[in-house]
C-alpha cells in the first residue's frame, strides 16, 4: 500500500504543478477551537524546488482522469500518460501528516474533470468539508473551482476553502477556441462573477456580524498560460487589470508554457520556456497592484510587447524623462515609488528619514536602492558621477552595461529564427 | 573607556544599560562577560542584576518608542553580533535623550543598524518557521533539530504553540544547545541530556513512530515531483534554500551539495 501511494503523489504532484499559484498568505482563519493548524496572516515557503518555486502548499490533483483534451494540458484525454485517483482519505491523510510534521501551510487540490463538473466539485468539497469538521483542521486550503458546478457546490466549497481559483489559462477566445475546442470562456467567467459577489457579500455581512461564517477569505484568484497562443502583453495586461478591478482578484498567476506535447498547434518540445517574458509580466502586474501605475502607463498598443531587455519601471521612465531627474528631498511618496532602483519599502524610508535632514548619496545607498538604475534618475550629487543630457538609449545602454541580468546567460534573449 | 560587563542574558543587558546611566558612564561599552578579553586602559565594571533595574529600562523604552521599535531592539540583541552591543546603547541613548520620535530616522548610523540587524533576525525567524522538520517518535512528541543563525526560539515560540495546539512537540537549538517543548498547556525551555545514541539529537531514528519513515519518504517523493526539469534554476534555489540548512531538511538531507557557485 505505501508503493501504491507513493507513485500516486508522484503521478499527481507532476500533473499539478503547472498551476504556478503557491500563494498561502491573506486569509483570517484563526485556531479557536484548538485543533490543528494557523492560517492567519503571513504565508510560509516551506522549502523551495531546485526550479527555485516556492513549495507552501501540497499540491495535488484529486485525479488526472479527465473528459477534456485541452491541448495545452497535460492531463488531456488523448495524452499516453499514467492515470490516478486518490481517494478522499488519503487526501486527507497526506494534508494532516505533512502539516504536523511542518512540510506545508496546507493544501492545495484541484483535479481533471472525470465525469461531469458537479461529480467532481462535490468530492473536491468532501475533502475540505472533512479536514474542516472531523479533522479540526485550521490550515490552508485552496480549491479550484469547477468551471459548470452548481451556485450550491461552489458555495459550499467556499465555507471551507481559504481560496478559490478558476483558471482562465487561455487569455483569448480564439486561444481557448483552438487548443481547447470543448471549452468557453464565458462558462469559465461565470463562477468568478458568482464567487466575486459571494466574497463581497461576506466582507459586508462580516462587518455587521462578526461570527458570520468565512467565505474564501483569501479572495480568489487565476492564471494565464503565456506563449502557448499568440496573444501580446498588451492583451494579456489589460485583461489582468480588468480582473483586478472588476472582478476583485487577488492576484493573476502567468505560468510560461512548457512544451508538453507534440501538437503542431503549440510550441514544439525542446522550445525554451518564456521565462523573461514571465518575469517581465509579473513586474508589470506589481506596478499596477503596488506602486500606483495604470495599465495605459505601461504598455500601449502601438508598442503591444514588453521591453525584454529592461525591466516595465524603467521602460516607462526611459519613455517619461522629462519627470526626472527627481529631488528625493522634496518629491511626495507616489514619485519616489516610480524612481527605477528605488523600491517600496525604499521609497518609505527616504520618505520618512528626511523629516530628520538632507538626504544625502550615502543615506540612499544604506537604504539599499539599486544605485546603477537610480543615479540616472535622482537628483543628488553622487560620488563622481556627472549628470548631463542623456538620451534614452544613452541611459538604457549605460544601465544594461553595468548590470546583470539574473537570465545571462542560461537564458539568453535570443530571438527564434524560422 | 569603560567596560561594564554581563551575563550575555537579555534582562543582564538591560540591566547593564541600567548601570551606564546610573553611574554616568559617558564613554561605556557593554560587554558579555564570556567574550571581554581585558583592556590595558580603563575601568571594568559588572552590571548589577536586578529585575526592578531591567524591568525599568524596558519601561521607559515602551513608553518612549513604538512596539515595533521596541521589538527591533529586541530582536538586535538576540542577532548574539559581536558589535550589537555598541550599537544598541548608541540607539537607547538617543531615544532617551530625544524622547523618542527618532525611531525612523534612518540617517542615524544606530537607527540603520538596527533596521537592519532585526530585519536578518525576522528573516532567520521565519525561515525557522518554514524549515522545522518534525520528526514523530513512538511516543507522540513531534521533534525537530535546527541550527539557525541567530537565538531565534523566542521569536517563534508563540507561532508554533497557535499552529501545533493539539501535539506535544520539541523544537532543538543544537548550536545554543537548547529547546523548547510544549506540553499540550505551555512551551517552557528544556536543556535536554541526549541518550548516547542520538549523537547529540541528531539521529532519533530509533525512536520512531512506524509511519514516520514513509511520510518523509512521500515528502521526498512530492518535493522531487513538483519540480519542473525544463525550468532548473539552482542559483534561485540555492538562494532561498541556503546549503547550510540543507543537514536538517528531510527533503534536502541526502542531496549532495552542489559545487562552489554551480549553477
Amino acid at each position: 500500500m505505501n508503493q501504491r501511494i507513493l507513485e500516486k503523489l508522484s503521478i499527481l504532484a507532476d500533473a499539478a504543478k503547472y498551476d504556478v499559484s503557491c500563494s498561502s498568505s491573506g486569509s483570517k482563519r484563526k485556531n479557536d477551537n484548538g485543533g490543528l493548524g494557523n492560517a492567519e496572516g503571513m504565508g510560509i515557503c516551506h522549502a523551495y524546488t531546485e526550479d527555485g518555486r516556492c513549495v507552501s502548499l501540497l499540491k495535488i490533483l484529486l485525479t488526472n482522469h479527465c473528459i477534456f483534451d485541452c491541448a495545452y494540458c497535460v492531463s488531456r484525454k488523448s495524452n499516453d500518460v499514467k492515470r490516478a485517483a486518490f481517494t478522499v482519505q488519503e487526501v486527507v491523510d497526506l494534508t494532516i501528516n505533512f502539516y504536523r510534521r511542518n512540510y506545508i501551510e496546507g493544501l492545495f487540490l484541484s483535479s481533471g474533470i472525470f465525469s461531469d463538473p458537479d461529480t467532481t466539485m462535490e468530492r473536491l468539497v468532501r475533502i475540505a468539508k472533512k479536514l474542516r469538521t472531523e479533522e479540526r483542521f485550521n490550515g490552508y486550503i485552496h480549491l479550484k473551482a469547477i468551471p459548470g458546478a452548481s451556485d450550491e457546490l461552489i458555495h459550499e466549497a467556499g465555507l471551507y476553502a481559504d481560496r478559490l481559483s478558476v483558471n482562465l489559462e487561455m487569455p483569448s477566445v480564439e486561444g481557448l477556441k483552438l487548443l481547447a475546442p470543448d471549452k468557453k470562456q464565458e462558462d469559465m467567467i461565470k463562477p468568478m462573477v458568482y464567487l466575486k459577489n459571494e466574497i463581497v457579500a461576506n466582507k459586508e455581512e462580516r462587518q455587521v456580524l462578526k461570527k458570520a461564517p468565512l467565505f474564501a477569505p483569501a479572495g480568489q484568484s487565476t492564471q494565464l498560460v503565456i506563449g502557448a497562443t499568440p496573444e501580446s502583453d498588451f492583451q494579456i495586461l489589460k485583461l489582468s487589470d480588468a480582473f483586478y478591478k472588476n472582478m476583485n482578484l487577488k492576484r493573476v498567476y502567468y505560468s510560461g508554457y512548457v512544451p508538453i506535447s507534440n501538437d503542431n498547434r503549440l510550441p514544439a518540445i525542446g522550445t525554451p520556456v518564456p521565462m523573461i517574458r514571465e518575469n517581465r509580466l509579473y513586474q508589470a502586474d506589481w506596478l499596477m497592484r503596488s506602486y500606483g501605475f495604470h495599465v495605459d502607463e505601461i504598455i500601449t498598443p502601438e508598442d503591444p510587447f514588453l521591453d525584454m531587455q529592461v525591466d516595465p519601471k524603467l521602460g516607462w521612465a526611459l519613455r517619461n524623462l522629462d519627470k526626472f531627474p527627481v529631488d528625493v528631498n522634496t518629491a511626495d511618496l507616489e514619485l519616489l515609488k516610480r524612481i527605477p532602483g528605488v523600491g517600496v519599502q525604499s521609497a518609505q524610508k527616504i520618505w520618512q528619514a528626511r523629516r530628520y535632514g538632507k538626504i544625502t548619496w550615502d543615506h540612499l545607498k544604506k537604504f539599499n536602492i539599486a544605485t546603477n538604475r537610480a543615479k540616472w534618475f535622482i537628483n543628488l550629487k553622487v560620488d563622481d558621477f556627472q549628470r548631463k543630457d542623456y538620451s534614452p538609449q544613452q541611459i538604457k545602454n549605460a544601465i544594461l552595461q553595468h548590470g546583470h541580468s539574473k537570465y545571462t546567460p542560461n537564458y539568453t534573449p535570443q530571438l527564434a529564427l524560422f | 573607556m569603560q567596560a561594564v560587563l554581563y551575563d550575555g542574558s537579555w534582562e543582564g543587558f538591560l540591566c547593564a544599560v541600567f548601570d551606564v546611566y546610573e553611574y554616568k558612564y559617558n564613554d561605556a561599552s557593554i560587554c558579555p562577560e564570556s567574550r571581554f578579553t581585558g583592556h590595558l586602559f580603563g575601568a571594568v565594571h559588572h552590571a548589577r542584576m536586578e529585575s526592578a533595574h531591567s524591568d525599568r529600562v524596558w519601561k521607559g523604552l515602551e513608553r518612549v518608542l513604538p512596539k515595533a521599535a521596541c521589538d527591533a531592539i529586541y530582536r538586535t540583541f538576540l542577532s548574539g553580533l559581536e558589535d550589537m552591543e555598541g550599537h544598541l546603547l548608541a540607539y537607547i541613548r538617543y531615544a532617551f535623550a530625544s524622547g523618542g520620535a527618532m525611531e525612523d530616522d534612518f540617517s542615524h548610523p544606530a537607527v540603520i543598524y538596527l533596521g537592519q540587524t532585526a530585519r536578518k533576525v525576522y528573516r532567520e525567524k521565519h525561515r525557522m518557521e518554514a524549515f522545522v522538520r518534525f520528526q514523530k517518535t513512538a511516543d507522540d512528541l513531534f521533534y525537530a533539530l535546527i541550527e539557525p543563525d541567530y537565538n531565534v526560539l523566542p521569536l517563534i515560540s508563540d507561532h508554533f504553540r497557535t499552529r501545533y495546539a493539539d501535539q506535544r512537540w520539541m523544537i532543538y537549538d543544537a548550536r545554543r544547545k537548547y529547546g523548547i517543548y510544549y506540553d499540550l498547556q505551555e512551551v517552557r525551555q528544556v536543556a535536554i541530556q541526549f541518550d548516547e545514541t542520538t549523537g547529540q539529537g541528531r539521529d532519533i531514528t530509533q525512536a520512531y513512530e512506524p509511519t514516520e519513515p514513509m511520510y518523509q519518504a512521500l515528502w521526498q517523493q512530492y518535493f522531487k515531483s513538483v519540480n519542473i526539469g525544463a525550468r532548473k534554476n539552482t542559483k534561485l534555489h540555492v538562494q532561498h534554500m541556503p546549503k547550510r540548512y540543507w543537514k536538517n531538511l528531510t527533503e534536502k538531507i541526502h542531496t549532495p551539495c552542489p559545487p562552489e557557485g554551480g549553477t
